[in-house]
């Protein structure tokens, strides 16, 4: 967590000229503004550090012992510091293969987002710079979708997974939820945000169509490429309904279905269980620390395009 | 809502980082591409084929394929799956039925958890996001804070908050019993408990995300408004209900029907921190679907539901059109 807290930190200082012209901060000069500014400081970061707290307990339990964990009054610092519960759960032959449902997630979870952003990408071209018939009802259809909520399709794609002899395989998780609206629609509005004359000089030299896609469009949008990879990626690796049900050997699950699992085992065991939820945090926290402008410009944007 | 001043933020949010020369950082000109070159009829179609296969695999064909499949009785590990018309559906509302009881209390059990947690999904993280609004410095540092809870799992911050819930070693009753309060409350095991627990963990989980979006609608209202209402002598509160209220209209239609429909679908939290108890009180309406769907198999029951509850989630959200709507004329 300390880590978090640093390169965040570093990130917010560096990127500070990024907001717009403040509603209520005109007056930094006077003594009594920036007094006001200093309590606002102190209330947010003591808000902060409540909110964020249960995070650093999951990450100090992960380290105590069995009994630690179970401690009352609960510590805040691990006596004696330990790793059984990672030995514990990581250990080879398991029945709850945590490092099995680790790899299965990031697979899945790679394949996924690459999936989704090549078909977005792709299908995104055409309805944002191609005219032809048929493109405002296949984007009328799309549009619609979105109103539909994904719970009429658990039934039927369960069927249809299990007619493709899917059921009980990664590739259950990683291709039917790839068709999704948003990739399309974020791709689409990038896309359309280019200017007009861009593909003209490649048609001039003779280009067709897909290679004024891969030569000029591709290369300027790496970095919605890059959002949209990253969203996909966050939501496959999280996903928990669909994975649980559609899985169900020890050695196929996720590491969040397998989180499910582990809990149902060791009900009381909590260092086991906040090792586990440690394990399924890490990738998505790392990214998070890393690229967490690209992630809440992606999510903040889908909002205002709403 | 294609304002050129938008197109104009989001390409600009759009560089940091990775290619600040290449990508254009303002475009002006409306986009229609009519004068950009033509193609084959069946070149659009191309690009379209690897997606539209998959969308019409698993989402077109799944919504018609789903309502055939409540029309029989559907059981997965029967070889025959004889047509009964409209048999499940008449069998929810029959209280004489073994799908009664069991379908309207999941669906009590979302609707009590719907009513509490979208009112407060939409306030908290407006007042967040209003904290956070002028420039201060490590705003970036607080909104990713604010932020980090929600780029975990369902199943992360469940098996998290069940132990901190935990009844006897649980962090929550310790620190109650330490400010003076009841230190021995079964949030997970007793209602009304188990429901200040869901809703508290579920608006501690996503609160970041709306606060995200509110955030950069608040930053697209001009300035010069709240300077023009500040001149007209508006005080705070005056400039909230007539220059951030008005701005903000889209995206709250967008921010409610969003957190509107998260909330109908709530399950990973009842799943994992209550077990859906005590007794059957905190299983919702998608959880008693998958149940029946996909434990037991009762498929064409479990595909009927899940229309039933689809016909309530689009009446609330056109519901919730309508409200957003009228405002807007009346204005």
């Amino acid at each position: 967590m300390t880590q978090l807290t640093e390169s965040d930190a570093s990130t917010a200082s560096g990127a500070s000229g990024a907001g717009n012209s403040g509603n209520l901060s005109t007056k930094r000069a006077d003594p009594a503004g920036r007094r006001k500014m200093v309590l606002r400081l102190i209330i947010l970061s003591i808000v902060a550090l409540i909110f964020i707290s249960p995070l650093i307990f999951m990450f100090v339990t992960s380290f105590k012992t069995r009994e630690d964990a179970t401690g009352i009054p609960p510590s805040w610092i691990p006596d004696p510091f330990s790793l059984q519960a990672y030995e514990s759960i990581l250990a080879p032959g398991s029945s709850t293969p945590v490092l099995r449902w680790f790899l299965n997630s990031m697979v899945a979870a790679l394949l996924h987002a690459a999936l989704v952003v090549v078909i977005s990408a792709l299908a995104a071209y055409p309805l944002a710079r191609m005219e032809f018939r048929g493109k405002k009802i296949v984007f009328g259809v799309i549009v619609a979708t979105l109103l539909v909520p994904p719970v009429i399709l658990i039934i039927p794609n369960y069927l249809i997974v299990s007619g493709l002899g899917w059921l009980n395989a990664l590739v259950a998780i990683i291709v039917p939820t790839a068709a999704s609206a948003f990739g399309v629609f974020f791709m689409r509005q990038f896309f359309g945000a280019l200017p007009e004359d861009l593909e003209e000089a490649a048609r001039l030299d003779g280009a067709n169509r897909f290679e004024m896609f891969t030569k000029i469009i591709l290369p300027l949008a790496k970095p919605a490429m890059a959002t949209l990879a990253l969203l996909a990626f966050l939501t496959n690796w999280n996903d928990f309904l669909w994975p649980i049900y559609v899985l169900f050997s020890p050695e196929v699950q996720t590491l969040p279905a397998g989180l499910s699992t582990l809990q149902s085992a060791n009900a009381v065991r909590y260092d086991l269980l906040m090792a586990g939820a440690v394990m399924a945090s890490l990738p998505v926290l790392a990214l998070f620390v890393f690229l967490q402008r690209f992630i809440i410009e992606g999510v903040s944007r889908s909002g205002v395009k709403g | 809502m294609k304002s050129s001043s938008q197109v104009g933020a989001s390409s600009k949010e759009e560089a940091p980082g990775r290619q600040p020369t290449t990508t254009p950082t303002r475009i002006a000109a409306p986009k229609t591409n009519k004068g950009v070159a033509k193609q084959a009829a069946g070149t659009p179609w191309l690009f379209l084929a690897p997606y539209l296969i998959l969308f019409i695999g698993f989402v077109l064909i799944p919504i018609v394929f789903g309502l055939w499949i409540s029309l029989h009785a559907w059981d997965y590990t029967r070889p025959l799956q004889p047509f009964v018309g409209l048999a499940n559906y008449v069998s929810l509302f029959q209280p004489d039925s073994p799908y009664f009881e069991s379908f309207w209390s999941s669906m009590q059990a979302t609707g009590i958890f719907t009513v509490f947690s979208v009112p407060l999904l939409l306030t908290i993280p407006l007042a967040v996001a209003l904290l956070m609004a002028s420039k201060f410095p490590g705003r970036n540092f607080f909104r990713a804070v604010y932020f980090a809870p929600y780029v975990l799992g369902v199943a992360v911050i469940s098996v998290l908050w069940r132990y901190l819930l935990d009844n006897n070693i649980g962090l929550v009753n310790y620190y109650l019993g330490a400010i003076g309060l009841p230190d021995n409350i079964a949030w997970t095991t007793s209602t009304p408990a188990a429901w200040v627990a869901l809703i508290g963990v579920t608006v501690w989980w996503t609160l970041g995300f709306n606060a995200v979006i509110y955030l950069a609608a608040l930053q697209d209202i001009p300035g010069e408004l709240y300077e023009a209402a500040r001149v007209d002598g508006a005080n705070k509160w005056q400039q909230f209900l007539n220059v951030t209220i008005p701005g903000l209209r889209p995206v709250l239609s967008f921010v409610t029907i969003v957190t509107l429909i998260a909330s109908v679908n709530m399950f990973g939290q009842s799943y994992l921190i209550t077990l859906g108890g005590p007794g059957r009180e905190t299983r919702t309406a998608i959880y008693q679907i998958a149940e029946t769907g996909l434990r037991n198999f009762q498929m064409g029951n479990a595909a009927a539901m899940s229309y039933v509850l689809t016909l309530f989630l689009m009446l609330l959200s056109l519901i919730v059109f309508w409200l957003f709507r009228e405002k807007k004329e009346g204005k």
